[in-house]
Parts: structure tokens; C-alpha cells; sequence
């Protein structure tokens, strides 16, 4: 079996060839199947009530799951990531199966794997990578929920570390690439996702590469650590991730400035994947697929892009119009970065 | 973000319960929300990393580490510069690291366990995401001498690197600072241990810094504060220029060097560099007359001193003298109902008087800085009770946000367009250097600007600046963009800038041309701005339509260039070869020597002062400023030089090499067989009449066997401290002039620099004889261009240079991301031997040379596209 590392090369090595592809969201399109209670379950039983527990879907109905990432397939996405964006101890426990984590991790990258497999069988010069997705978990390790009381913290570091390390054994036994830790709007949930992921390496004897991707809180361009996205840079580039960069918030036309502020920062890959646009007053997202395509272009023309995918409100439709907008566009380029102690409270701090 | 200059890096102290009794007593008393506030002090009062340590035995350390933690994590005041977690037990450290979203500093881990804990506990701070700090602790102890300092952090770097994959910038060492002066004579050298170990410790471990805390080294004066601050200046001093990086120090109670009494200087440097046996004792005698000590200051009344007071302000104001501006100014304000009305009565006439005389070409732009001066003195004064009032203050004619852009540092300019704007009763709102557009257009509309301006000096500045402008269409922005520095021209601003923003955009030449468009542009009348604009635009409009419209020279293809290269009969030419080897390092070249170098135009230009010197200082218009100026510099210069207010750094190598097209490659020996760089040039596609050649730079190499020298030198090592000290004063005439004098030295020493390349390094012209003039008229023989400039207009040639020469351990030189040296008063270059090699300009160049370049270099088009923007004629 090809290592992980050396999976990150040969994604490395395409990158320096094309912009690559990244999938859509699950979410979205799972509630296109309208499936009730009795479909969440598929015929097992449980305590409490599991409708809108996207992430038991690999265990009850993989058929589902399986559909959608094929979907993603034949839009031409070359990272897959698993359906497990909840699939932690902390974020089941809503629905009381906080014990069920591990297991929903493997089935999850099992059958990602096997749909990659599949396509990659099918058109070996075309690859695909499965990237065991990591969500930020509904609580917060550098806010406190109580204003009264800022000191105090729901959680503690260690216990997130151990939730996220017990999904990433899942994922890693299931047979993820990578391990992409997104979606975050707290940096050091992301740092404890970042000592997971390094101590599970270490136990396993091998390096395994992450993903990383910030999302912002606000238009001032800080996620919920009050961080700015050069100062997050800095926070997580010790993990020496495959890919870091911007993820859901906004739309391609907010987070324009971001992606640009990054990109002369950013001394590995730059993966991008926004939301389709601002959602209306409903909730939903109408930014048409040529549109969110036209405006990843642009920032492909301007030399942005190594990875580009869709987050919330983007379909299979999103990504095939994406795939076929950057084609042909030159991937991103980027020179070493002077040598510097780079530090970072919520501002970042370069000492030449 | 804030990019920081390569200088000395301040670590807030008073939030460690073993250096601030106050602090510990809060935590003690568990009075977190006080104890956030000395944070907050310690961060308002310029500290860009603050270390907390709760190591007390009264404390549960841990806990209190992580409690102060978190509550610092929801005050964004705090919370904006990173942290130092301070403690002598791993347990407190790893808890302080599961608190921190930013990236933090380690401080400290030590070899004092032996060698297996002290990986495995830098395994764990790499894990963490944090840089640490290495004490010289080992198995055997503290290391107090230089050598055991050296050592066991050359040691510890070696394991760190190699062995752990630590990268090497995150490393800090700190090699001990101990007491001096305690009266027992194994002490005595320890300041000088200190200050040799940081040296050699920053030669030997490349990309590492170097750290201290230095309230240490007084602890013998306790109780005697003045006496302790002035060993701490003079101890940074040295060691600062010994290459240490940064120190827990308490950066408001910092004495300025050079207002130290001289007796007490010399007494405490005769302590900490150990330079007499009886040191000690000559401390310990002169001590107790400086506890608690006040200066008294002579005085020199003149004939206009009896004046009424706002005749004496006028008088003050017009001639730049500050000396009893806040007498005075509290003189009036006792006559005078209202505080406000000391600023919109006297004061205001005064500067209307300056303004009238800088309006009718009366006054030069270097009187007026200094006017400015003591204008700001005087409402340094008056502030106070005008917010004590609580009322408005004056009207300002409008207010305008101005930045240097991210990635440059040059502000000479900029400074002087803000001083002028405000002496013409514009508030002005400088940001200062390397500001990212979010925070120019954040302080634009938090402060409802009237005006934004940029100021920029490298070309890189001019792509930045279409940044802003395209995000301020973005943001909706309405108000003026105005447009300034060195490389900006009315042009550029035209036709690359002006098209991104759909407000008004101004090019400004120079500060006598600010106050008018800005006037301009806010004057009441609505009208009259809209009139303005209108004009600018259509102005604008027709550069756009005639560069469109061709009238330009041809361009040529690129092969075509190349056919018409410079020729060279190089089988009549044996290139000579250089008489050193290796890389020459310049760790303090002698000021005084670069003083009679100094080329005296170009400062005078900076000042706005038109003329060739010396011819200027007689000139029957701008003489009497320009005599003026040339004085107070010369006396400026004369301290630098005396008290070595500044440092000045260089270095120099040259390499085999030969020319491959228009690339020229060099090795590693003279054998040609290890290729270690490759440099590459740019040819000029103009159109040229026979017998004028395509000239690109490599058109001077022999393409078989030649050299090829490199150099970078800077004459503003030290200059902050001075800085920061005429601005704490409000003195912008003293913070210009030192700028201005720091640039002309660095001109200055790459100058002398070539000189002595040429007669001795490289040895080609033993003989060469020229006066200081001939030489600023390069009568000599070979050139010296600059990446950046018109011969090799690409900046990002010079990480490459920077690289050869390692100037970044070698001068102390960094780079920002827009390739702008650090310090900022600096040159770099390429030097070239053949007789016939000899300046241009690449000029514009067609699409097909963009590409190749591109190739060449193996970067994509937009990113060749980008560096050559300037020169881009498609």
C-alpha cells in the first residue's frame, strides 16, 4: 500500500501541474433524499431520535452516501472528503450515540475509499484522494459560553484532543489519505485536532499529512478566536499542513480580500472552497453554479489556486462548473518565505 | 498584521509575579480583572510580546497560568500580540500551551535534566505550535563564561536541528544574564560574557535570535532606580549591537543612552564591559548622587524674549525654537479664557504666519518641519486641559489617513507630507509603515476620513497600491485617494490606479503640492472639490487616451534584441580576478570614513530643496535654508559619529561565473563544475538606432570565464532607539534629519564600499585616484547596479542576493515581502568589472521577454507579470 506521505507527493506533484478539485457538502444534499426518521435509522434502533444525523448515514445507509460522493466523482473532484464533518464524540452525544464515533469514522472512510478506488481504477491518470474531514465540534476551547464568566470553558484541551484522536483512529483505520481539519472558527480546537492527529502518527510510525482550513466569523476577516487569517497561518503552520486555507462563511465575493491577504503568506498549497453566495432571507443558497465558477476563475487567473472546491449551498453541479472554469488555468506558485520568528497572538507578529 | 523591523523586540515584564511585586501581590489577592490591566498597560506602552510567569510557592502555578490565559483570550487588546509562557516547570508550561489560540514563545526549556528530557520536551512545544527559548543550562550548570554559553547553545541548536527538526527561526537563546558590580570579582566580566557569547552564538547558529532578562543585571542596585536604568541602556546598548534580539525589559522606564549624564555612562560602562579594576567601587561612589536625582538647565535670554507672549509664540514658531515654547504657551493660556483659544488665537497665527512665508517660497520645507515642532509642543501642552474641558477641538480643515503600504518601510516622504498637512491645519493620521489595506480602510472609516493617502518607494508599493484601490471600489469608499513616493508618478497613478478606484485619485509630487490639492478636495464649497476632481480626471483621461494612442518608441521582438546585444571582443580581455575570497563581512565599518563620502544632492532633495551642492548652500533663493539644514546636519552627524548612534554593516563576495544568454550563472570554484546560482537580467526591446545596442546586464560577462561580485550594506543598525526618542519628544525635524542622514551613509558606504573593490578586493584598479566628487560622478572603472532599479528593474532578485551574501547573518539585513530592505537605510548590488560595463535603463519590454523570463526563472507569467509591472509595455 502506497504511504500516506507518499500520497501527499503524488498530490504535491499533479499540483504542480493543475489546480486540483475538492467535493462539495454532504449536508445539503442528503436533505434532497428527504428521508424521516425511519430512514435515518435504516432498520436499527436507538435510544433517541435520529433524524438530521447526517453522519449515521455511513453506518444505516451507505448506499446514500456512497451516491453523493459518486456524484462529486463524476463532477471531476479529485479530493474526497468523508461524510464525518459531526462524526465526533462531543457533536453525536446531541443525538446519544457519542459511542458510536469510531465506528461511524470507519464505515465513513471505507466507503469514501471505495468509491475513490473505484474511479481511480476506472481512469488511473486521474486519481483521487480521500480526506477524512474533521469539523470543529460545537464547542470551544478559546470562548467562554458563559459571559459572565470568560475564564470558564466548556471543554478542555485534553478532552478534545481525545475526541478528535478517536476519530482520526476511525478514519485512518478506514483508509483516509489525509486528515482535513476544517471549518475552523476556533484555532485551538484546531490545534488540539493538530496534536490528535501527530500523537495517533506517532503511535502508528508514520507521518500523516493534514489539511487545514480556517473559517471566518466575521466580515473584519477573524474567525471566532478573534484571529485574522495570517495570524491563523501562523497558529497551525508548525503542523506543516498539505493544504491550509479558507473554508464556508461567505461567498467567493466576501472572501475575496482573504484569499489574497493568504496567498503571498502561505508557503504550502492554497485550498480554497467557499459557499455558494450569501444565503437569502430563507436560509438557502441561490448563487447558480456559473457564477460561484466565474468568481473561483477569477481568483485562478490571478494565480491563487492550488485547490478549489464547494462548501455550504454548492451542489455537484457547483464543483463540475468549477472543475471546467479552472482547467487550463495555471495552478499557484509560491516563493520560500523569508526567514523569520513568526508568532501570533490575534494579530500575527513577523521578527525579521 | 504587524511585519516588524529588525530591531530590538520588547518583552512586557510586569505580568510575572517574580519581577512585579504588584502583579504577584493581584494574583496572590486573586484580583484577575487588576491584574489584566497591568497586561493591558504593558501592551498600550509598546510591548509586542508579553511574558507571563506564575512561578510563586504561594501559587498553584498551573492554575494560575491557565486562568490568566483564558481571561487574556477574550480581551482583543491583550490578546493581539502573542505571549511568552514563562516558568521554570514543564507541568505549568504544557498548561499555559493547551490555553493559547496564537503562537506562542516557550520560555524556557534547558539541558539541565540531561539531553533526552530536553528533546522530548521540544518535541512536545513543536507539537504545541511554539517557539521556544533555550537556556545555556546544562548537566554541569549554568554556563557564566562565554565559552560554556557558546557552547551548550551551539550544542543545543545542533540537536534541536537536526535532531528534532526544530526550525532554527523559531530557536532563541538566552545565555544568562547574571549581576554585576556585586563586589565579588569572579562577577565582574559577566556583562561582557554576556555580550561575546551573544555574538558569537548569532555567528554560529544561523536564523536563531537571542534573549535575556535584564533587570538581573543591576540586582546589586537595588533601591536605586536611576542608576539601574542607566546600566540597562548601556547594557543593550552593546549587546544589542552584539546581535542580541530581544529582552524582558520594562520598555517605559528604558533611559535614552546618550541622555545618560555622561559620568554616570561612562561609570556604568566601565561596570559592563568591565574596563577598570576599580569599576565597582567608581559606581558604588557615584551612586547615591543620582538617586532621585533633577537636572537643572541653563538658560539664554535674547532681546525678544521680552516680547508679549503670542508676539514671542510667532517668533517661536517662525524661527523653530522650542526652548520655551511650553512657558510660553502656559503664559498664554493663563491670559487666555479657554485653552482652545491659546491653539486657534497665537499658535494658529503663528503657523499661518509659516504657512504664508512656505506659501510665497519664503521658507523651505526644512524651517517649516522644525515650526511644526514646536507647534506640536505647544498642543503636547494644552491637551490636557482641553480635554479636562471636555469641548471640541479645533476644526481641522479635514482629516486624512496615510499609510506607507504593506511590504514597504520608506517614510521619509510620507512624514514630511504629514507635517506640512498639519501645519496647514489638517489632522493628520499617519499609520505609519507596512500597513495592510484592511487597517488603512479601517482607520478610514472608524475615524470618517476626509482623504486617504499612500506613500510607497519600491516599485513592489505600486501593485500594493492598486490593492487598495480596488478594495476600496469594493468597500464602496467615496473619498479621495492620493498617491505618493519615490517610484509613484503621475502616470502610473493614471493609468494603473486611477482605473481601479471609481472615486477620485491624485497623484501628489512632493509636500508643497499636498496642502493644495488636498485644500482642494475638502474645501467647503462643494464645488470647488468637484471642480477639482472633474479637472484631475480629464487629465487623467487624456495620459490614458495618449499612451493608448502609441507615440510610444517601438518595441522589438525579444530575439531581434538579443541580435542587437551589447558586443564585447572578449578574446582581447582576461577578466581579472578578484584578490579575495569568500564572503568579506563589514560587522562595524568606521562612520567617520562614509561621512566624507556622503553625496549631499540627493538629501537635499529629499528636503524639497532644489540644487547641486555645493553650489546650493550659495544659491540666492534656497541658500540661507539650505545652509541652514547642511549645519544642523553636519552637527546631527557628528553625534551619530561620536556617540555611534548608529551601526553600519556590510558585506561582500564575488564568484566565478559566465554569461548563458541573457542569464548569468554562478559556481561555486573555478573549475565551473557546481552551479550554486544564476542570476537573471532583463534586455532592453526599445528600438534602437545603429550603432546603440539592446543592453542587458549579462551583455558585460565573458560567456566563458568571468566574475561577478555581490554586495549589501546598511547604515541604519540602532537608529530605532533614536527615532523613538525624537518622536516621544515631538520632534519630526530630528526623526527626518536622522532618516535622511541614515540613507546618505548607506549611499555613502557602498560607495567607499566599491571604491575599496575596486583598488584592493577585487584589485582591478590598484591605482585608481579620483576626488569625492569624480566618484559621484562614476569617472571609475565598473558599475554597481541595484535589483530594483532601471539596469535590473526586478526586486525579487534580491532574496537571491540576500542569500549569496547571507546578509541576514552577515549584515543584520532582512527583506519584507515586497523585497524592501531592513534597516531601511540600505543598498544592495551587483558589481561589474568589465571597462565597458556602464548604467541603463531596461525601459518597457514586449510580452514574448515577460514569458521567457517567466520560463527562465520557473515562475508562472503572472507572477513575472507582477514583479515586472513597471516595465511592462504590452
Amino acid at each position: 500500500m502506497t504511504s500516506r506521505m507518499e500520497k501527499a507527493e503524488q498530490l504535491r506533484a499533479i499540483a504542480q501541474e493543475r489546480i486540483l478539485v475538492k467535493d462539495g457538502p454532504y449536508g445539503s444534499m442528503i436533505q434532497t433524499y428527504k428521508l424521516d426518521e425511519a430512514g435515518y435509522r435504516g432498520g436499527r434502533s436507538f435510544d433517541y431520535d435520529q433524524k438530521g444525523n447526517n453522519d449515521l448515514l455511513n453506518l444505516t445507509r451507505p448506499d446514500v452516501v456512497s451516491e453523493i460522493c459518486n456524484a462529486y466523482i463524476d463532477a471531476g473532484a479529485d479530493i474526497l472528503a468523508t461524510n464525518t464533518f459531526n462524526a465526533n464524540a462531543i457533536s453525536l452525544s446531541d443525538y446519544g450515540i457519542a459511542g458510536m464515533a469510531r465506528e461511524i469514522n470507519m464505515a465513513a472512510a471505507r466507503l469514501t475509499r471505495a468509491c475513490a478506488d473505484a474511479a481511480t481504477a476506472k481512469n488511473p491518470d486521474k486519481p483521487r484522494f480521500v480526506a477524512g474531514a474533521l469539523g470543529p465540534t460545537n464547542k470551544t476551547l478559546s470562548v467562554s459560553p458563559n459571559v459572565n464568566d470568560p475564564g470558564y470553558r466548556a471543554v478542555s484541551f485534553d478532552e478534545m484532543k481525545g475526541v478528535y484522536r478517536e476519530q482520526v483512529e476511525g478514519l485512518l483505520d478506514g483508509g483516509v489519505d489525509f486528515i482535513l481539519i476544517e471549518t475552523v472558527f476556533d484555532t485551538l480546537n484546531a490545534k488540539a485536532a493538530i496534536v490528535a492527529v501527530d500523537e495517533a502518527g506517532e503511535a502508528r510510525d508514520e507521518e500523516i499529512p493534514v489539511m487545514v482550513s480556517m473559517t471566518l466569523t466575521d466580515l473584519a476577516g477573524r474567525n471566532l478566536s478573534g484571529q485574522t487569517v495570517e495570524a491563523f497561518w501562523h497558529s497551525v503552520r508548525h503542523a506543516r499542513p498539505l493544504t491550509m486555507g479558507l473554508n464556508c462563511s461567505f461567498g467567493a465575493t466576501e472572501l475575496h480580500p482573504y484569499v489574497n491577504a493568504l496567498n503571498p503568506q502561505v508557503d504550502s498549497l492554497l485550498c480554497i472552497y467557499p459557499n455558494a453566495g450569501l444565503p437569502n432571507e430563507l436560509g438557502a443558497y441561490d448563487e447558480p453554479p456559473e457564477m460561484t465558477a466565474k468568481l473561483v476563475r477569477g481568483w485562478a487567473e490571478n494565480g491563487w489556486l492550488n485547490v478549489v472546491g464547494g462548501c455550504c449551498g454548492t451542489t455537484p453541479a457547483h464543483i463540475k462548473a468549477i472543475a471546467e472554469a479552472v482547467k487550463g488555468v495555471k495552478p499557484r506558485r509560491w516563493h520560500a518565505l523569508p526567514p523569520a520568528l513568526r508568532l501570533s497572538g490575534m494579530e500575527a507578529a513577523s521578527f525579521f | 498584521m504587524t511585519e516588524q523591523r529588525a530591531t530590538f523586540i520588547n518583552i512586557g515584564e510586569r505580568t510575572n509575579v517574580t519581577g512585579s511585586a504588584k502583579f504577584k501581590k493581584l494574583i496572590l489577592e486573586g484580583d484577575y480583572a487588576a491584574a489584566l490591566e497591568v497586561a493591558r498597560q504593558q501592551v498600550e506602552s509598546g510591548a509586542q510580546i508579553i511574558d507571563v510567569n506564575m512561578d510563586e510557592g504561594l501559587l498553584d502555578a498551573e492554575k494560575a497560568m491557565d486562568t490568566f490565559l483564558k481571561l487574556i483570550a477574550s480581551e482583543p487588546d491583550i490578546a493581539k500580540v502573542p505571549v511568552m509562557i514563562d516558568s521554570s516547570k514543564w507541568s505549568v508550561i504544557e498548561a499555559g500551551l493547551k490555553c493559547v489560540a496564537g503562537k506562542s514563545i516557550v520560555n524556557s526549556i534547558s539541558m539541565k535534566e540531561g539531553v533526552e528530557p530536553f528533546i522530548a520536551q521540544a518535541r512536545k512545544v513543536r507539537r504545541y505550535g511554539a517557539a521556544v527559548v533555550v537556556m545555556a543550562f546544562d548537566e554541569k550548570g549554568q554556563a557564566d563564561t562565554k565559552e560554556r554559553k557558546v557552547e551548550i547553545c551551539c550544542r543545543a541548536y545542533d540537536i534541536l536541528v537536526n535532531k528534532v527538526g526544530f526550525p532554527a527561526e523559531d530557536i532563541i537563546f538566552d545565555p544568562n544574564i547574571f549581576a554585576v558590580a556585586t563586589g565579588i570579582e569572579e562577577h565582574n566580566n559577566y556583562g561582557v560574557d554576556f555580550i561575546e557569547a551573544t555574538r558569537e552564538i548569532k555567528r554560529r547558529c544561523p536564523g536563531a535570535k537571542v534573549s535575556g532578562g535584564v533587570s538581573n543585571l543591576s540586582f546589586a542596585f537595588r533601591g536605586n532606580e536611576p542608576v539601574r536604568k542607566a546600566m540597562h541602556s548601556v547594557f543593550l546598548y552593546h549587546a544589542i549591537q552584539a546581535g542580541m534580539d530581544m529582552g524582558i525589559v520594562n520598555a517605559g522606564q528604558l533611559e535614552v543612552y546618550d541622555q545618560i549624564p555622561q559620568e554616570l555612562r561612562d561609570a556604568c560602562e566601565d561596570v559592563i564591559l568591565n574596563r577598570r579594576p576599580d569599576a565597582t567601587e567608581r559606581l558604588l561612589e557615584l551612586a547615591p548622587k543620582y538617586k532621585g536625582t533633577g537636572e537643572v538647565a541653563g538658560t539664554q535670554d535674547a532681546e525678544w524674549r521680552s516680547w508679549p507672549v503670542a508676539k514671542r509664540l510667532e517668533h517661536a514658531l517662525v524661527k523653530g525654537i522650542d526652548q520655551y515654547v511650553v512657558a510660553d504657551t502656559e503664559e498664554a493660556r493663563q491670559q487666555i479664557a479657554r485653552p482652545i483659544e491659546v491653539i486657534e488665537g497665537p499658535l494658529m497665527a503663528g503657523m499661518n504666519v509659516v504657512g504664508d512665508l512656505f506659501g510665497a517660497g519664503k521658507m523651505f520645507l526644512p524651517q517649516v518641519v522644525k515650526s511644526a515642532r514646536v507647534m506640536k509642543k505647544a498642543v503636547a501642552h494644552l491637551l490636557p486641559y482641553i480635554e479636562a474641558e471636555k469641548t471640541e477641538g479645533a476644526k481641522a480643515k479635514g482629516r486624512i489617513v496615510m499609510a506607507t503600504v504593506k511590504g514597504d518601510v520608506h517614510d521619509i516622504g510620507k512624514n514630511i507630507v504629514g507635517v506640512v498637512l498639519q501645519c496647514n491645519n489638517f489632522e493628520v493620521i499617519d499609520l505609519g509603515v507596512m500597513v495592510p489595506f484592511q487597517e488603512i480602510l479601517k482607520s478610514a472609516n472608524d475615524n470618517k476620513a476626509d482623504i486617504i493617502g499612500l506613500s510607497g518607494l519600491i516599485t513592489p508599493s505600486l501593485d500594493e497600491m492598486v490593492t487598495v484601490a480596488e478594495e476600496m471600489t469594493r468597500q464602496n469608499f467615496k473619498v479621495p485617494l492620493l498617491i505618493g513616493g519615490a517610484t509613484t508618478s503621475k502616470v502610473h497613478t493614471a493609468l494603473r490606479i486611477a482605473p481601479r478606484y471609481h472615486g477620485t485619485t491624485v497623484h501628489v509630487l512632493d509636500a508643497s503640492r499636498a496642502v493644495g490639492v488636498c485644500s482642494a478636495l475638502v474645501s467647503e464649497s462643494g464645488d470647488q472639490a468637484q471642480e477639482f476632481a472633474a479637472r484631475v480626471a480629464a487629465e487623467y483621461e487624456a495620459i490614458r487616451i495618449e499612451r493608448a494612442g502609441g507615440g510610444k518608441e517601438k518595441l522589438v521582438p525579444l530575439a531581434q534584441a538579443r541580435a542587437n546585444a551589447f558586443k564585447i571582443d572578449w578574446s582581447a580581455y582576461t577578466p581579472p580576478k578578484p584578490a579575495v575570497s569568500g564572503v568579506r563581512v563589514f560587522a562595524e565599518y568606521p562612520l567617520h570614513e562614509l561621512v566624507e563620502r556622503i553625496d549631499w544632492t540627493p538629501f537635499f532633495r529629499a528636503w524639497e530643496l532644489a540644487g547641486t551642492y555645493p553650489e546650493i548652500l550659495d544659491d540666492k533663493v534656497v541658500g540661507q535654508s539650505a545652509r541652514k539644514l547642511h549645519a544642523d546636519a553636519r552637527k546631527m552627524l557628528e553625534r551619530i559619529v561620536r556617540e555611534k548612534w548608529l551601526t553600519a554593516k556590510g558585506v561582500a563576495a564575488f564568484w566565478p561565473c559566465r554569461r548563458e544568454g541573457d542569464d548569468v550563472v554562478l559556481f561555486e570554484d573555478e573549475t565551473f563544475s557546481k552551479e550554486i546560482s544564476r542570476l537573471y537580467f532583463l534586455r532592453q526591446q526599445i528600438e534602437k538606432r545603429a550603432p546603440r545596442a539592446n543592453m542587458c546586464l549579462a551583455d558585460f560577462i565573458s560567456p566563458k570565464a568571468d566574475w561577478i561580485g555581490g554586495f549589501a550594506v546598511t547604515a541604519g543598525h540602532g537608529i530605532e532607539a533614536h527615532l523613538a526618542r525624537f518622536k516621544a519628544d515631538s520632534d519630526d525635524y530630528s526623526e527626518i534629519l536622522l532618516k535622511a542622514l541614515a540613507d546618505r551613509l548607506a549611499e555613502a558606504f557602498s560607495e567607499r564600499l566599491h571604491e575599496r573593490v575596486r583598488k584592493t578586493l577585487w584589485g582591478y584598479a590598484p591605482d585608481e585616484a579620483l576626488s569625492n566628487d569624480e566618484l559621484i560622478r562614476e569617472k571609475y572603472r565598473g558599475i554597481r547596479p541595484a535589483p530594483g532599479y532601471p539596469a535590473c528593474p526586478d526586486h525579487s532578485q534580491k532574496p537571491e542576493l540576500f542569500r549569496l551574501l547571507n546578509a541576514g547573518q552577515n549584515a543584520g539585513m532582512s527583506l519584507t515581502e515586497s523585497f524592501a530592505m531592513l534597516p531601511t537605510a540600505a543598498v544592495s548590488g551587483y558589481y561589474f568589472a568589465h571597462p565597458e560595463a556602464q548604467y541603463f535603463g531596461v525601459a518597457r519590454i514586449g510580452r514574448d521577454q515577460v514569458e521567457d523570463y517567466a520560463r527562465r526563472r520557473g515562475i508562472p507569467v503572472e507572477q513575472a507579470e507582477k514583479y515586472l509591472r513597471a516595465n511592462i509595455g504590452y
